[in-house]
């Protein structure tokens, strides 16, 4: 399988160079929704990936555009590396009809279906079983469409997600479970909600997943991991597991930093940084001739510009109308 | 018209459209078993295959979210509980989930699906299995939620359920499985929204929810006999709920009366008496009266049941009431020959 139409470049360009153009690309973004969010336009909660770029354009890379995927909360970067929308994702974090909800979802509820981001919402693990249905409804009717579900490593505490697993592996459902796991549910460090010595992804193999743990932060190795769980789906092999071991930057909700609250010691924050997907990857670029600095830099300035953009356009972009439209079918 | 019982109706509703559509497809716990689900999906299994037909694991609030993708995806599932409280496991996919999705992503897919919850009564069946809790979804915009009380609405309600393009709650009593009446063969639907005039009356509006429907017909005959004409109205629909015809009834009657075997507080007896209020709020000539449950659980000894279960005497005496006659103690006598937990004589449990 060559690499997804969810990267940037052409398909000429080296692997690693499209897959740091798509992270670059999210962090770009969400660098900006966080230096605009004080201006107060954007009135809605923002949960930012920047840090976890890498679990997002990695796995996503490794799917085909009429593959499906899911999110939770923190969904930015699901949604732009399967290739959403970004003129109608700033729009819907401005409440504009424009937005790809139409203004009544807001930054926890992004959808594009034309690019297979079926929905995302913020209750921890609901879009998990929710997935298993996308899967299981491509099976009954003979599709070999893969779905998968993001989440991150609290929604596997939730019961929903243990009933899924065993469900999609009963069926043998073609349904990946790429769980990011950054070490918090908001500011409870795993020590309070898992016990010790017991992997998140040995849970999952204890349902009948295949299951696997990854450096979630090393964007050539998540894509290599996708690509066999995405094969094992697709093949009829039953449901796979990815555990894609990462780290938040900033504050769970908001463009800020917050390590100030010391929920999280300053040591293991300034070490996850040194592991920054994106710097690591440029550093291995270049070190390998494979990252040309000046087409870099333009391909940075363009997605500036595309931001700049997506920004006007969503700011004098109609309000929404019509409270009552859409409650029902 | 040929005769078949409320259980055959809904089955016959579920051949019916498995046959018309490949995409409709039944699946909860115990839907293929030897019994059928209390009969009512008994042989579709080996009819339409394992495929559309299944079992489920002890899962509730995963497979109600597997039904909302799998319904996202191009099928028209059909959830079962054979209880409801146990889809009460499962508030997240149905009210918080199933409910919003259409609005919350502005339009962009329909969910066609049903989940289907079967009410209990007697027979011990007690705190947890006997709970009438459908108030709970037809609070919630987004949901459309029907409770049939006649095999004919059974049948078209069920069609018309799984024809619709959003997520809606089915509710069947137990005791309404064994009730017969006429019932077309073929497909047909009834559509969801309008309430039933069950019998045309001028004196008093009697309300009434899924079985009581058939205690308020039985007490519209009794007080037929002391020349008391009683309006009686199936509200099969509860989301929409036909505010019009309730309106309409009691700005004629100016009297009513509801009949909900459930807790009054917050529930749909209480939505009536709001709905009427006001819309008919002048034409009130008696303060209005509901025959719910007692404010306690349900109990489990029959010798407690006896006293939790309204049933026709009390319906009458609360329309004696609303026209200021003096009460009748008889109204509220068991009579002899009936236990109130089991739904017929020849009963010999468990459910």
């Amino acid at each position: 399988m060559s690499a997804s139409p969810h990267i940037p470049g052409p398909e000429s360009d080296p692997l690693g160079l499209r897959l740091l153009k798509g992270m670059v690309r999210i962090r770009l973004i969400e660098e900006a929704i966080a230096r605009q969010y004080g201006a107060q336009r954007m009135r809605c909660p923002v949960h930012l990936s920047i840090g976890q770029e890498a679990a997002a354009v990695g796995a996503c890379a490794a799917l085909r555009s009429d593959d499906q995927v899911m999110s939770g909360h923190r969904s930015h970067a699901h949604y732009l590396a399967k290739g959403g929308d970004l003129t109608a994702m700033i729009a819907e974090l401005h409440g504009k009809a424009t937005g790809c909800s139409r203004g009544r979802g807001g930054s926890m509820h992004l959808v594009d279906l034309a690019a297979g981001f079926v929905g995302a919402v913020p209750i921890v693990g609901s879009t998990i079983p929710i997935a298993v249905g996308l899967a299981f409804a491509d099976r009954l009717l003979k599709r070999d469409r893969v779905t998968v579900a993001f989440f991150g490593e609290g929604a596997t505490e939730e019961g929903v997600f243990h009933e899924s697993a065993n469900f999609a592996a009963l069926h043998r459902l073609p349904v990946v479970f790429a769980c990011e796991n950054n070490l918090y549910s908001v500011y409870s460090p795993m020590r309070v909600r898992q016990p010790a010595n017991r992997e998140v992804f040995q849970v999952a193999a204890a349902h009948g997943v295949a299951a696997h743990q990854g450096d979630g932060n090393d964007v050539l190795a998540v894509y290599a991991l996708m690509q066999a769980a995405v094969a094992h789906a697709r093949n009829g092999q039953g449901p796979f597991f990815l555990e894609l071991q990462t780290y938040r930057w900033r504050e769970h909700c908001g463009p800020g930093f917050d390590n100030q609250l010391g929920y999280r010691p300053e040591a293991e924050f300034r070490a996850w940084q040194a592991r920054d997907p994106i710097a690591c990857l440029e550093k291995h670029l270049q070190q390998t001739g494979m990252l040309d600095p000046e087409p870099y830099v333009r391909y940075q300035c363009q997605v500036a510009d595309e931001i700049a953009a997506a920004f006007a356009t969503a700011q004098a972009a109609p309000a929404p109308t019509g409270l009552m439209d859409y409650v029902y079918a | 018209m040929r005769e078949i019982t409320y259980a055959d109706a809904i089955r016959e509703g579920f051949s019916i459209a498995l046959e018309r559509d490949p995409r409709v497809m039944l699946v909860g716990l115990g839907v293929p078993d030897p019994k059928g689900f209390f009969g009512t999906t008994l042989d579709l299994q080996q009819r339409f295959g394992a495929d559309r037909v299944l079992d489920m694991p002890c899962s509730e609030n995963a497979m109600s979210g597997v039904v909302l993708g799998a319904a996202l995806n191009g099928l028209r599932p059909v959830l079962n509980h054979q209880r409801l409280d146990f889809a009460l496991l499962a508030m997240d996919p149905i009210c918080t989930q199933a409910a919003k999705w259409h609005y919350m992503f502005g339009g962009a897919k329909k969910l066609p699906f049903v989940v289907r919850m079967i009410i209990g009564r007697g027979w011990g069946q007690g705190p947890q299995h006997s709970q009438s809790l459908y108030s709970w979804f037809a609070h919630i915009p987004g949901l459309k939620v029907v409770m049939p009380a006649t095999p004919y609405d059974a049948k078209g309600l069920l069609i018309a359920a799984i024809e619709d393009d959003n997520p809606v709650v089915f509710l069947e009593h137990r005791w309404l499985h064994q009730v017969k009446g006429e019932v077309p063969t073929g497909h047909y639907t009834v559509p969801i929204g309008p309430a039933r005039l069950a019998i045309p009356g001028r004196d008093v509006t009697v309300v009434a929810f899924s079985y009581m429907v058939l205690e308020a017909m039985e007490a519209a005959r009794k007080l037929n006999a002391l020349g008391i004409q009683a309006e009686v109205i199936d509200a099969r629909s509860l989301r929409p709920l036909d505010r019009d015809l309730i309106i309409a009834s009691v700005s004629r009657t100016g009297r009513l009366v509801v009949a909900d075997a459930a807790w009054s507080q917050a529930g749909m007896s209480a939505e009536v008496l709001a709905v009427a209020t006001e819309g008919a709020y002048g034409a009130f000539k008696a303060p209005p009266r509901r025959v719910c449950f007692p404010d306690c659980p349900t109990p489990t000894s029959p010798a407690l049941a006896a006293e939790f279960y309204p049933r026709s005497g009390h319906i009458v005496a609360a329309v004696r009431a609303t026209l200021g006659f003096p009460a009748d103690p008889n109204d509220l006598l068991v009579p002899a020959g009936v236990e109130l937990d089991k739904p017929d004589p020849a009963f010999t449990g468990p459910f």
